[in-house]
């Protein structure tokens, strides 16, 4: 064998597997880098407003419950269903809870477990239709849409419902204590010439971003031992730059305000739970190949209808999440609450790259495309745009990101 | 006789593949003209070429029809020229009536108004020449495939069609259904429409065909005629490029004693509680042994597969299944598998694979199990079994990364085997393993078949394909409407035998 040639053929190799590596995954990096541009545009036209410290803290709390909820819609749209009732469900939780709290004056740790075992029981309720009577999830969940924006209603009796206690507040609106030595934060703030710094928030910022890049090395020294073809060096380090470079900012503007959000710390586990879940875990497994052929999968050995059934459940759980955390945020429970949040959750998911017909999307992407329209909303309302450019902005970026996902598929096949 | 269409060194090449490459082909006037070659060989595209679906221009060479040189811009301008095909996978509207299929496109109509007067007389005329009897406003879910394909062509007639293209007319079509098809072939033949068969089936090719092209990676090998007589080995021989006199590798089998014992099955319908689709079907499979089911569509084949398989078809299932002479549970898909048995379904495509998934994914759906810990999957562990299983049956990818979707039926085919191999079964029941790959990897299918068999495994192998059974099989239990009705060693076995069998059963004369 030559060993010039094998250089040459292995150097040509990795040209065009970079190419390649791009071309199929244009979506990806193309959402992160949309996500970053319009960060970009944003923070220049509203002159710093954007990243400013208590900007990004609304913003985290703002776009939370959409977040959570995106997850459990992530898994819902995987595996080839839908469900319109969250932002329903949502409400009524959140309407649960004020009644409880507030009318019946519960405890809050009684209130909280059992409002989270109603969502989970309302999303029973919804996938036992679904999945063993076979009634398509659109007007299983169109109904349930109906029903509980219904049942909120009667139970507030058509009033607002609150405030609530601290206790129950803290849920959205509290923030992780700064447990290190006051000395460090102080000798900290005062060498970097700020007001405070939460040295807290900033260690978990780093160690996430310290974590994350880990955990890149790591796959990517095993791929390697496996000899897989995988993204270049240059992507991946630049990728990986760019990530622990924003994780460590943001958490440094958080630091400088008032710390970690309880909501961020929730938010943040779900996430990473999730995204291991579905990645690599049997069950996560199992639920991509339940949407992308339900058929094979049933044959396969997989049990479709009860994988289906706790799909729903998972939802309710999290949509129950969800409203605790509208509620506390709102402090006060409304009979609107949640009212049309299901299509915000929906639209999140699908810019993250899911598809319609089931079995592709990330958590990941999920969570990216929540924030792209978190982002999209926050900085257009600090613009000033009116609420009606702002729906027609929305609605063409989700057209758009389609558009895009359909278009590379073309072009792939 | 002379010449209707002829194509000069069509040259069509994509990036990175030359699909055609100078193919040459002529057809007279009036005669039946098959073109036949393995997939991928190169037989879509050059009717895609013919048809405008690669436009003039996308191509080089020349195409003269009917004494000119024509270059077409879409399809619409080669069926104005009277070249009409028909697809594999047929192009009506279910929820449509057949007069309305017929003339969907070209509707007859009076200032933009249907005249149903007209479309349903001529819709009438048009049926009665392909030999159809039903009404024209028959719903055409309503019909089967057979009746369906027969419309299509009536359809072709209502354009005033020069040159008729079949795609693999009877791939989806029953035995008798079949006959009926080639035999209007003939009918037409005879009134001077000029037809070109694309076809699998070379018994059908040499009943039908005047002129024989074989077509091997994007080139023309040779030009048979049939009337001197064609044997089917000859054409094998082209298609492959290597001397296949066996198209069914060497096997020397000794079946051990009684592997899987299945006794009094009985399956009724889905939705018609009152039809019962499996009547008291008894048979075994011993270790190292290959037992056929021979059966028409619709006989119970692969609803007795699928209704032993984790009852995945039919309801009030009864009977039991015996694995070394234990009884086993196998009233759910998982329960099956943990018996030992695998089912390797007849659809690879809607039943078989995740398509927009890797080989890898697909390669350890059904056992998961060992690919994990604590429900948590090893990836570097699922990429082992996968590459194993790659080597193991020679699947042609560049990496076990690659979508399944992207692979050609064959691969897909050996995709679904490892899926199943890697659940360590005993009993492999395989539907319809070889339908719609090319004679090389049914080769390679058949020598896997063999491997396993010689490894003691039990195979069931269910085909509509009777040379594939006699060829394959130990043993051959012939299925009619739910009932086994025969049962033909090896050495018995002839496909007149197995004919009769079944047509015996129906009760129809032979």
């Amino acid at each position: 064998m030559v060993q010039g040639e094998e250089t040459a053929d292995r150097i040509t190799a990795r040209g065009k597997s970079v190419r390649q590596y791009l071309l199929s995954h244009l979506r990806e990096y193309g959402l992160l880098f949309a996500l970053i541009a319009i960060m970009v545009f944003f923070q220049a036209v509203t002159d710093g407003t954007l990243l400013r410290a208590i900007n990004i803290t609304n913003l985290l709390l703002q776009n939370s419950y959409i977040v959570i909820m995106a997850l459990g819609m992530l898994v819902v749209i995987v595996s080839g269903n839908i469900d319109l009732s969250v932002g329903s469900v949502m409400g009524f939780i959140g309407a649960l809870a004020a009644v409880m709290i507030v009318n019946l004056e519960q405890p809050v740790f009684v209130t909280v477990p059992i409002c989270l075992v109603a969502g989970a029981l309302i999303g029973a309720a919804q996938g036992y239709w679904i999945a063993y009577w076979k009634i398509p999830s659109f007007i299983v969940t169109l109904a349930g849409m109906l029903v509980f924006r219904g049942l909120s209603l009667w139970l507030l009796e058509g009033q607002s419902v609150g405030p609530f206690p601290q206790s129950f507040q803290v849920i959205a609106n509290g923030f992780v204590p700064d447990i290190l030595p006051a000395g460090i934060g102080e000798t900290l703030a005062g060498f970097i010439g700020v007001r405070r710094i939460n040295v807290l928030a900033l260690a978990v910022g780093i160690a996430a971003a310290g974590g994350l890049v880990w955990i890149g090395l790591r796959q990517r020294a095993r791929n390697r031992a496996y000899g897989i073809v995988d993204e270049p060096r240059s992507f991946f380090i630049a990728r990986n730059a760019i990530v622990a470079a924003a994780i460590i900012f943001i958490t440094y503007k958080l630091s400088t305000f008032r710390g970690l959000p309880n909501v961020l710390l929730t938010m943040g586990v779900l996430a990473v739970i999730y995204a291991f879940l579905t990645s690599n875990t049997v069950i996560g497994r199992r639920i991509y190949a339940l949407g992308g052929n339900q058929k094979a999968a049933k044959l396969s050995g997989i049990k479709t209808e009860r994988l289906t059934f706790l799909a729903f459940v998972n939802m309710g759980l999290l949509a129950a999440a969800a409203g605790l955390v509208f509620a506390a945020r709102l402090n006060t429970a409304t009979p609107k609450a949640g009212f049309a949040l299901e299509l915000d959750v929906i639209a999140a998911v699908f810019i993250g790259g899911a598809s319609m017909s089931g079995g592709v999307g990330t958590i990941v992407g999920a969570v990216v495309g929540a924030f792209l329209m978190g982002v999209l909303n926050n900085g257009m309302s600090i613009m000033g745009i009116g609420i009606d450019y702002q729906q027609m902005i929305k609605g063409l970026v989700l057209l758009a990101a389609v558009v895009f996902d359909v278009y590379n598929k073309q072009k792939q096949g | 006789m002379t010449t209707l269409l002829e194509m000069r060194e069509i040259t069509k090449a994509f990036p990175g593949v030359r699909a055609l490459d100078s193919v040459s082909i002529q057809v007279r006037r009036g005669e039946i003209h098959a073109i036949c070659g393995e997939n991928g060989a190169g037989k879509s595209t050059l009717m895609k070429v013919l048809s405008g679906v690669y436009p003039a221009g996308s191509y080089d060479g020349e195409i003269i029809f009917d004494g000119e040189l024509v270059a077409f811009r879409d399809i619409r301008d080669s069926e104005d020229r009277g070249i009409i095909i028909i697809h594999q996978e047929l192009a009506l509207v279910p929820q449509l009536s057949i007069a309305e299929n017929i003339f969907l496109g070209n509707e007859r109509s009076r200032h933009g108004v249907v005249d149903w007067r007209e479309t349903n007389s001529r819709t009438e005329a048009l049926l009665a020449k392909v030999g159809l009897k039903e009404p024209p406003t028959t719903k055409v879910d309503s019909i089967g495939v057979g009746k369906q394909q027969l419309v299509e062509i009536a359809k072709a007639l209502s354009k005033d069609v020069k040159l008729l293209i079949l795609d693999e007319p009877t791939s989806a079509l029953q035995e008798n259904d079949s006959r009926r098809l080639l035999d209007l072939m003939l009918e037409l033949k005879a009134q001077g429409v000029t037809c070109i068969i694309i076809s699998h089936k070379l018994g059908e090719v040499r009943y039908v065909a005047d002129t024989v092209t074989v077509i091997r990676d994007g080139t023309t090998v040779s030009t048979l005629e049939t009337k001197n007589g064609l044997s089917e080995d000859r054409i094998v021989r082209d298609m492959v490029g290597r001397d296949m006199t066996h198209r069914f590798p060497e096997h020397v089998r000794t079946p051990g004693e009684v592997l899987m014992e299945v006794e009094g099955w009985n399956a009724w319908h889905p939705e018609h509680a009152d039809r019962q689709v499996i009547r008291n079907v008894s048979f075994t499979v011993r270790r190292g042994e290959v037992v056929g089911v021979a059966g028409l569509m619709g006989s119970g084949r692969t609803e007795l597969a699928m209704s032993i398989f984790g009852r995945s078809y039919g309801r009030n299932i009864s009977g039991t299944v015996r694995i070394s002479g234990e009884p086993v549970d196998v009233s759910t898909v998982d329960r099956a598998i943990d018996a030992g048995i695998s089912y390797v379904t007849e659809d690879r495509k809607s039943l078989g694979l995740v398509l927009d998934e890797t080989i890898r994914f697909n390669t350890t759906l059904a056992n998961l199990r060992d690919v994990s810990a604590g429900g948590v999957l090893n990836k570097n562990e699922e990429t082992r079994v996968a590459e194993k299983y790659r080597d193991a049956l020679a699947i042609r990818t560049p990496s076990v990364f690659q979508k399944t979707v992207n692979l050609s039926g064959g691969n897909q085919q050996k995709v679904v085997l490892a899926k199943w191999l890697n659940t360590t079964p005993e009993v492999l029941i395989l539907d319809e393993p070889t339908r719609g790959i090319d004679v090389g990897a049914k080769y390679e299918i058949y020598t896997i078949i063999n491997t396993l068999a010689a490894e003691g495994k039990g195979v069931v192998m269910i085909s509509s394909e009777m040379p594939e059974l006699i060829g394959m099989c130990d043993r051959i239990y012939v299925m009619s409407e739910g009932s086994l009705v025969g049962e033909l060693s090896a050495a018995d076995a002839t496909q007149e035998r197995i004919m009769s069998l079944i047509v015996n059963e129906q009760g129809v004369e032979t």
